[in-house]
């Protein structure tokens, strides 16, 4: 395998993939918590705790390989209902995946720190001692199943124990069989799976050996009902499925009489540990009505683990005069069967040892990786629009031909009028390729949710605050880039509610709310914008409190202070230099107030807001734009010079003549349709010469829900714009968000509204 | 010349080592996929020499891959090897059984896949 980053960095993207999944699967356990367990899930969780080993043994990752190994054989055993799930197990997963994000980052960096490794150790340990065991049961049921030896030699471990446990509650069992072409097997199995999942659980899905025709193929599938015969029928109507009940004898008299069976046949001599299997399948073969089946190994091996506390006591076993091959203890020449992942050779060592700054996993949630993972439907789109303008390229060229042999003078009209054609066709296909570049950028902002969801509920644990999270809207998409610039102002607020917000168990109890306080998140899409807002049932922000900070802070002067609105003084907690917290918390005492998570927002062309109520709780609302790639931007004049305003936060466009505006406490204000709207002059703003002019336009905008119009001379019309971010001294140039190219070798610069609204209603936000 | 050689495993990284490992050998063209179903759908349509799967996969388990081929008259002489992690021997041990030719155990180094792959395609 090759060594270089590249490896390293695919690595890092399929763990990233891999710990994603485990962290929703392990946040649905979580909130399934004293319910019953789901068997599905559960095998899940192990599913990606093993690919997580096996690609982490690859690239020589020891901690992650071992780490995984630890959760997987927990998993294994909880799986195969040899350990019964408790809230210790529960949470030592959880803080496993913690232990493994911060490992994968560490991995991606190169490093290795000694806390980390130390965490390991302790998590593996623990592992080892977890769980209740579950009670064992006294026969194995599997043994009273009239089934196939042949089928059951190609269960896998698990797919025993889901058929035993089926068996163990008395569920009626099923052969389900249907056959299907070979070209569409796969929707129909969907289909059939899809009838058949609501009323039972689907043990295995056999493709059957047999081939049925050239084309086609047959497959059994073991299904246990929960429903009747009748009604499952009825549930697989329509579909070609046939229905068999696999017979079950009654219990406590099941391995009496015909257990003779031939001897174990040899073992094919590749087969280092001879087991039961090998001997299953060769006596079907022999003896194929065989009226009942041999133990199956596994609840034999269930006593053999070795080491673990897991030991649960073995089903007590059949009469001896069945012959069983004993179980295999050690594997010769192979790795051992537990313990330690031996080290990988060291070609599979993943460079290792260099340096870079040490990150903090909980200082942010970032993605490790610059991936998006594109809908196939999505490229296919791009693929035929693409296909479409090589299309239109092609009859430009013809065209162009065209006019070089007919000579320079006659362009007919028709000629041009087919010039036009194309060219409108040329620009709806760079349209739509645009857009559809646009959404393939587009991510569901749940991938920072699930992350935040696992992080409450570690924070809510270690500061003693009984909490339900509840998030909404995760499937609304935005921007990679601002998904991924939102997970650290979201946690920050985050901890921030949990903090301060949500108060002690006791305290809430002696104020007369609910034990458990709420926190949520929830994200909604509004027109071109998505707002995201984060909420909790806590004590609420004391505005006067607040005002008393400010003043004393001389943010605000005693005069302000006078004329501000609730809601104005509650907004003075995102100015810098504002904090209120009177101790330092363990939790958000980071030194970094609300004013970096506003500017993180600003820096978003979003917009932070906050609401709360004394008692009641505390809301944040944070307004962004669905992208930051390409905009679509009005071009205005202003004294002879061109700006460009983003479109997603222009409301409006009203013609205005000198004697509409008025002067309102020296602001100008404008009326509008009953309201008064606070009116900026960009020229006064940006200092440039102003000139009287009869008639003028005023541009009104908006972000959530502050409105304010900006005065222009004039008006140029659309465009789209990529905006390019600003170098050296006018970085600090308020009001500007950067510059753009209009296409014809103009550079326009581009306002920035959120800051242009905040300079023209004012920090003390007169305009509530 | 010209052998073909079926890969199936669900992960895309592992995947592309087994494929890695196996094309080193010249001459192997390696057929990857990552799942059983489509892994039934593609041994009709070409001729493998050699089929190498996971056991532990989401659609059809290893397992049924393997009895698949192996009962399969038209399949049933190709050799087949299982990849498996530690701790499976249950499930391994019962792949021997149904017929696979050879085991793996992740993490294993690509010259001992390449070593098998040679000696069961008899090339030098």
């Amino acid at each position: 395998m090759n060594q270089g980053g590249k490896a390293l960095s695919e690595f890092v993207a399929e763990a990233t993939e891999i710990l994603d999944t485990l962290n929703k699967d392990l946040l649905t356990l979580d909130e399934r918590r004293g319910q019953e367990v789901d068997p599905e899930l559960v095998n899940g969780i192990f599913r990606a705790a093993h690919s997580l080993k096996g690609l982490a043994g690859l690239f020589g990752q020891d901690r992650i390989a071992r780490l995984a190994h630890g959760m997987e054989d927990l998993l294994d055993r909880l799986r195969l209902g040899k350990l019964v799930l408790d809230d210790t197990a529960l949470d030592s997963l959880v803080e496993a995946l913690d232990v493994l994000q911060a490992l994968l980052v560490d991995a991606s960096r190169g490093e290795t720190s000694t806390a980390q490794s130390a965490r390991v150790e302790a998590l593996v340990e623990g592992f080892s001692r977890l769980g209740a065991p579950a009670a064992p049961g006294e026969e194995d049921p599997l043994d009273r199943l009239e089934l196939d030896p042949q089928v059951r030699a190609v269960f896998t471990e698990y797919e025993e124990h889901r058929l035993r446990e089926n068996v163990r509650r008395g569920v009626s069992l099923w052969r389900v069989r249907a056959d299907f072409d070979l070209s569409d097997f796969d929707k129909g199995l969907a289909e059939l799976n899809s009838r058949l999942k609501p009323v039972g659980e689907i043990i295995s899905t056999l493709p059957s050996a047999q081939p049925s025709s050239a084309s086609g193929i047959a497959f059994d599938l073991i299904f246990g009902s929960k429903v009747t015969g009748p009604e499952l029928a009825k549930a697989v109507e329509g579909t070609l499925a046939q229905l068999a009940p696999l017979a079950l004898r009654p219990p406590g008299r099941g391995s009496a009489p015909a257990k003779a069976r031939p001897p174990a046949p040899v073992a094919p001599a590749a087969l280092p540990a001879p087991e039961a299997p090998a001997a299953l399948a060769r006596t079907a073969a022999s003896a194929p009505a065989a009226p009942s089946e041999p133990r199956a190994p596994s609840t034999r091996r269930a006593g053999s683990r070795k080491g673990k506390a897991s030991r649960a006591a073995p089903p007590p076993e059949p009469e001896p005069e069945v012959e069983v091959p004993p179980p295999a203890r050690a594997v010769p020449s192979v790795r051992a069967a537990q313990g330690v992942p031996e080290t990988p050779p060291p070609e599979l060592m993943a460079e290792a040892g260099s340096t870079g700054p040490r990150v903090d996993f909980d200082t942010s949630l970032r993605s490790l990786t610059q991936t998006v993972r594109v809908d196939i439907r999505r490229l296919d789109g791009l693929m035929n629009t693409v296909g479409e303008l090589l299309l239109i390229k092609a009859n430009l060229q013809r065209m162009v031909e065209g006019a070089r042999q007919e000579g320079t003078l006659v362009l007919s009209k028709a000629w041009v009028q087919e010039l036009g054609r194309e060219t409108r066709q040329l620009e709806r296909k760079l349209d739509a390729l645009q857009s559809g570049l646009l959404e393939a950028r587009m991510v569901p902002v749940g991938q920072v949710f699930d992350k935040l969801a696992r992080l409450v509920r570690r924070i809510a644990r270690e500061a003693g605050k009984e909490i339900d999270f509840i998030s909404s809207g995760g499937e609304v998409e935005l921007d990679k880039l601002i998904v991924e610039e939102l997970s650290d102002p979201l946690m920050h607020i985050i901890r921030n509610a949990l903090d301060h917000g949500v108060e002690s168990p006791q305290v809430r109890v002696a104020a007369g709310k609910p034990r458990r306080a709420i926190v949520s998140l929830r994200a909604e899409q509004k027109g071109n914008h998505v707002v995201i807002e984060v909420s909790d049932d806590g004590s609420g922000i004391d505005e006067h409190r607040v005002r008393e900070v400010a003043l004393q802070k001389a943010l605000i002067t005693e005069a302000q202070a006078a004329e501000m609105s609730r809601r104005e003084l509650l907004n003075l907690i995102f100015l810098p230099g504002f904090s209120t917290a009177r101790s330092v918390s363990e939790l958000s005492g980071r030194g970094v107030g609300l004013d970096v998570v506003k500017n993180n927002i600003s820096n978003l062309s979003g917009l932070i807001d906050v609401w709360s109520e004394r008692g009641r709780g505390t809301a944040f609302h944070l307004t962004l734009p669905l992208t930051l790639a390409i905009i679509r931007a009005l071009v205005v004049g202003v004294s002879g010079r061109t700006y460009a305003v983003p479109l997603n936060s222009v409301l409006e466009i009203l013609a205005v003549q000198p004697k509409d505006i008025r002067t309102v406490e020296r602001r100008e204000v404008l009326d509008l349709r009953g309201q008064t709207l606070p009116l900026t002059r960009l020229a006064r703003m940006f200092g440039l010469p102003e000139r009287p002019i009869p008639r003028s336009f005023v541009v009104v905008v908006g972000l959530a829900q502050e409105r304010m119009g900006i005065a222009v001379d004039e008006l140029f019309g659309q465009q789209d714009i990529v905006t390019k971010p600003l170098g050296g001294r006018l970085q600090a140039v308020r009001g500007i968000s950067g510059a753009t190219d209009l296409g014809n070798r103009r550079t326009v610069l581009v306002l920035d509204v959120a800051a242009l609204m905040e300079e023209g209603i004012g920090p003390e936000r007169r305009w509530a | 010349m010209g052998f073909k050689v079926l890969i199936v495993e669900d992960s895309r990284t592992s995947r592309e080592f087994i494929a890695a490992a196996v094309e080193a050998v010249p001459g192997i063209e390696a057929v990857t996929t990552s799942s059983g179903f489509e892994a039934l759908r593609l041994l009709p349509r070409h001729r493998f020499d050699l089929i190498i799967t996971d056991i532990n996969m989401p659609d059809i388990n290893g397992l049924e891959l393997i009895n698949f081929v192996k009962k399969n008259p038209n399949y049933r002489d190709t050799p087949l090897f299982i990849i498996t992690t530690e701790g499976r021997e249950q499930d391994r041990d019962r792949g021997m059984a149904l017929g696979a030719a050879e085991y793996l155990v992740k993490p294993f180094q690509p010259a001992s896949l390449e070593g098998l792959v040679r000696r069961y395609l008899k090339l030098a």
